[in-house]
């Protein structure tokens, strides 16, 4: 019995030291210590707080629109964050995106329905690097799963701006200092600050407030699937644990008929 | 096939036997319960997917269509007809009766405006696409369209009149959004 | 034994015509396996059944994912967010690829503990050897096929070790790439590969079986089965021992697939690929980790390309280099600590590869590297000459009987069942 114990917690070890490798290269960045944030949606039976989603939404259409893309999120897919259908709609008809050709072959714009993606501020990456000094504004759809430390790091990017660099620091022409970017040296100026956006639930917006719902909704758009998986789970592990308890009683007893 | 090492299985107690009959029943249970949860998301994964789902609307342009002439457009990977029909051709639906028809549908219930159909143009038998859109097409013995893979004959209203297929051509959910304009789904 | 095999006419028909209920009665119920298999002898069928679950996973994710450059990334994420379950067959798919290692890489050194190359396994253990060839060119194929920057640099950096063979090397590459540069045709023939390899897995896969039933299964003594006391059928015994291992393994696959999906994975790879930027970080997956540390450690283009295809090829001959008769390392007591220390030398080769090659990584990289050929060319064959090895036991049975008569008082008279020979 013991001896089986110890294959198994030795089999997990193995499981872990491999894991553990891959933890060594993630840690082999060299950014600054992120920020300890709280968020609802982690651990086991974390959820996305809609709200939060909602405001995050806010801050997204109104701020950072204007730069970054959205790839992979239709209109419709806002169900999922608690609005309406008709508030879909409405969300949907403010932006126009490209259709046709038409019956005389010409492309021409219409306004977007709840089945179209998020139309992207630029037509080409060459155009958003014109319009931003040289520098890609990157899609967000994805943004907390693309980078290290995940919404911890996004959330120390846009609140770890600092006004003057530390002492020493030459910034080059319009870039900013950012104390949680790698290098420092960020050429997206500083998005949010207080007041930024007018929240419509009376909500306070702070910079921390601000950053902390926009993260939350980016990292909804990068695993929209979160809650559903993280529920599957649930029901899937202890299943798992019940099945294997049985078989194990079961080997033990078909085991015992031999001398 | 006995040439393994003994088994005393028949010496067990009555009791042991049945304890573990119940635990093989349970642990049977489980196993298809849980063999099921495996296939049933499997099986799921070939359904529609979400975008396909929700790209179920097109619009048309309908204001360049002559009287007399079908176009034909793409919803959901499929033609849809839209013809511009005649006064004889609307007569002509209008005028048969109920009883000649072996999918009994009338005309007026077909259309919204009666000078436009708006048809699925799938053959009801087996998928093709029944001719009779453009101008040299056979249109079938009722003037509407004929099916060159088995020959089913469809009238000026798309019902089915002769041949194999079952049912008439279907209509799609559809909504004039204007005089010119048309949505399709 | 006179009496049908089958109590049904209709087996019975279909037996006659096409044996697959003997063979399969022959092959998983009373194949005799050694009564004394450990849980360390789970990972054989712990493997197929990985082999199985990427195989079924893979191909409902080849009906939703489009091999071009431009339509590969966003294809992925399409399963990741409109097919119905996608999430699940796609982190099953990517946790699975991990766990296959994880039990393979426990299945091979099992192997090294107990001695199963040892004669009369050879061929049993090339095949093995063969699998893990295949089972890395599958898994970097695959890799390559989201199209993220992590896939794209890796398949660049690994076609490139090509183009250290002398003379042809750069003509080999351009073929393989078929361009100039990782593009759209690599992506078209990597997923044909990745496609067409697990299927050439399946049949190696067979013949190792073919190979392990011919000669049966070795054991934690390491000795030969001498008589069928030494044996008990298959099933029940082994088919609910291996379910234990599987229930074991599939909870832990659950835990990465429902909780750390991406733990495992490179947060890069979810930027798509491009050809102009190559990320600072360029790291393998970890099953790859030892071997890169192995191609880095030597500071020659084709010798590190050497170095690292060696250490794997080397595997063909190690029945031959380890020369000691005595299979188990549970009468060898210096194998044992050499065991011991090869593992953990191959643990730190797969720290140092996750590592930047700088500072003390490129010395600590190059002792691990000099002593894993070491092991297998100095250490095993000198061993098999100067090892005292500790006396065999008499047979399988009696060790077994000797162990439990130390904790139960000793059956009766043995109750040997009628028809033994």
């Amino acid at each position: 019995m013991r001896a089986r114990l110890i294959a198994m917690a030795a089999a997990l070890g193995l499981t872990f030291a491999g894991a553990g490798l891959a933890g060594v290269a993630h840690a082999a960045g060299d950014a600054a210590e992120l920020p300890d944030h709280d968020w609802k949606h982690t651990g086991v039976f974390g959820t996305f707080d809609r709200s939060e989603l909602q405001r995050g939404f806010q801050v997204f259409q109104e701020v950072c629109a204007s730069c970054h893309s959205l790839e992979f999120i239709a209109f419709r897919n806002l169900a999922e964050i608690g609005f309406s259908e008709d508030q879909i709609k409405a969300f949907a008809a403010e932006y126009e995106v490209e259709d046709g050709p038409d019956n005389e072959g010409e492309m021409f714009m219409r306004a977007a329905r709840p089945s179209d993606y998020f139309p992207s501020p630029f037509a080409n990456p060459q155009a958003a690097r014109a319009s931003n000094g040289g520098a890609l504004p990157p899609d967000l759809s994805l943004i907390v799963k693309a980078r290290d430390g995940g919404i911890d790091y996004l959330y120390g990017i846009l609140t770890g701006y600092e006004e003057e660099p530390p002492e020493g620091v030459e910034l080059a022409e319009g870039m900013s200092y950012n104390h949680y970017f790698p290098g420092h040296q960020i050429a997206m100026p500083e998005p949010l600050y207080e007041e930024a956006v007018e929240y419509g639930d009376g909500t306070e917006p702070t910079l921390e407030q601000l950053s902390h719902d926009v993260s939350v909704f980016l990292a909804w758009t990068a695993e929209p699937e979160m809650e559903i998986r993280k529920k599957t789970g649930l029901k899937v592990l202890i299943f798992i644990a019940i099945f294997t308890a049985l078989i194990y009683i079961i080997k033990r007893r078909i085991w015992a008929r031999l001398h | 096939m006995a040439n393994t090492a003994s088994e005393s299985d028949q010496a067990a107690p009555e009791g042991e036997e049945t304890r573990r009959d119940f635990l093989i029943l349970a642990a049977g249970a489980m196993g298809t319960i849980g063999a099921i949860g495996v296939v049933w998301p499997l099986i799921e994964t070939m359904n529609p997917s979400a975008d396909v789902l929700a790209l179920s609307s097109t619009e048309v342009d309908i204001s360049a269509i002559e009287v007399g002439q079908s176009i034909t457009v793409k919803w959901r990977g499929r033609p849809v007809f839209i013809r511009h029909r005649t006064q004889e051709e609307i007569d002509a639906a209008r005028a048969v009766p109920l009883e000649d028809l072996s999918d009994a549908e009338s005309d007026e219930a077909r259309v919204q405006k009666s000078e436009w159909l708006i048809l699925v143009g799938v053959c009801t038998h087996l998928g093709c696409i029944p001719l009779g859109n453009k101008l040299g097409d056979p249109r079938g013995d009722f003037g509407g369209w004929f099916c060159p893979c088995h020959g089913s004959h469809y009238d000026t209203s798309g019902r089915i009149r002769q041949g194999p297929a079952p049912d008439n051509l279907a209509v799609p959910e559809y909504e004039f959004l204007d005089d010119t304009l048309v949505r399709i789904g | 034994m006179t009496t049908p095999l089958h109590r049904y006419r209709i087996v019975q028909w279909i037996d006659y015509r096409l044996p697959i209920f003997s063979w399969s009665n022959e092959h998983l119920v009373v194949y005799p396996a050694p009564r004394n298999l450990n849980y360390w002898w789970n990972f054989g069928s712990l493997a197929g059944i990985m082999l199985v679950i990427q195989i079924v996973t893979g191909v409902v994710l080849a009906m939703h994912f489009t091999p071009h450059v431009d339509y590969a990334f966003s294809s992925t994420e399409h399963i990741m967010r409109d097919v119905e379950w996608g999430w699940l067959m796609r982190y099953l798919h990517a946790n699975g690829a991990s766990m296959f290692f994880v039990v393979v890489y426990i299945h091979i050194f099992r192997g090294f503990y107990y001695g199963s190359y040892k004669s009369p396994r050879e061929i049993l253990w090339w095949m093995g050897v063969l699998i893990l060839f295949l089972m890395m060119g599958a898994s970097f194929t695959g890799y390559v096929l989201p199209w993220g920057q992590m896939s794209f640099w890796a398949a660049t950096v690994i076609t490139n070790l090509v183009s250290a063979i002398p003379w042809i090397g750069e003509t080999l590459v351009t073929w393989l790439w078929g361009g100039f540069s990782v593009d759209n045709p690599t992506l078209n023939r990597f997923y044909s590969l990745h496609y067409l390899l697990p299927f050439l897995l399946v049949g190696v896969v067979f013949v190792h079986l073919w190979a392990l039933h011919h000669r049966k299964s070795n054991n934690p003594l390491g000795i030969d089965i001498k008589s069928p006391k030494d044996t008990i059928p298959f099933s029940p015994y082994y088919t609910v021992k291996d379910m234990v291992g599987l229930g074991v393994m599939l909870f832990v696959l659950g835990i990465f697939v429902f909780y750390l999906p991406n733990f495992l994975g490179e947060s890069i790879n979810y930027i798509k690929a491009d050809p102009l930027v190559t990320p600072p970080h360029i790291v393998p997956e970890w099953y790859f980790l030892p071997y890169y540390a192995i191609l880095r450690a030597v500071p020659d283009k084709l010798g590190g390309v050497i170095a690292m295809v060696a250490s794997i090829a080397i595997l063909f001959v190690l029945p031959w280099l380890d020369t000691c008769k005595v299979r188990s390392a549970r009468f060898r007591p210096i194998y044992k600590q050499f065991f011991w220390i090869f593992l953990a030398d191959c643990v730190v080769l797969g720290w140092v590869g996750a590592n930047p090659p700088e500072g003390s990584f490129i010395l600590i990289g190059r002792i691990c590297t000099v002593y894993y050929f070491a092991h297998f060319l100095i250490i095993l064959p000198l061993l098999g000459k100067f090892e005292r090895t500790k006396p065999l036991p008499e047979s399988i049975h009696q060790a077994v009987l000797a162990k439990k008569g130390g904790a139960t008082s000793e059956p009766p008279a043995e109750t040997s069942a009628a028809g033994n020979p």
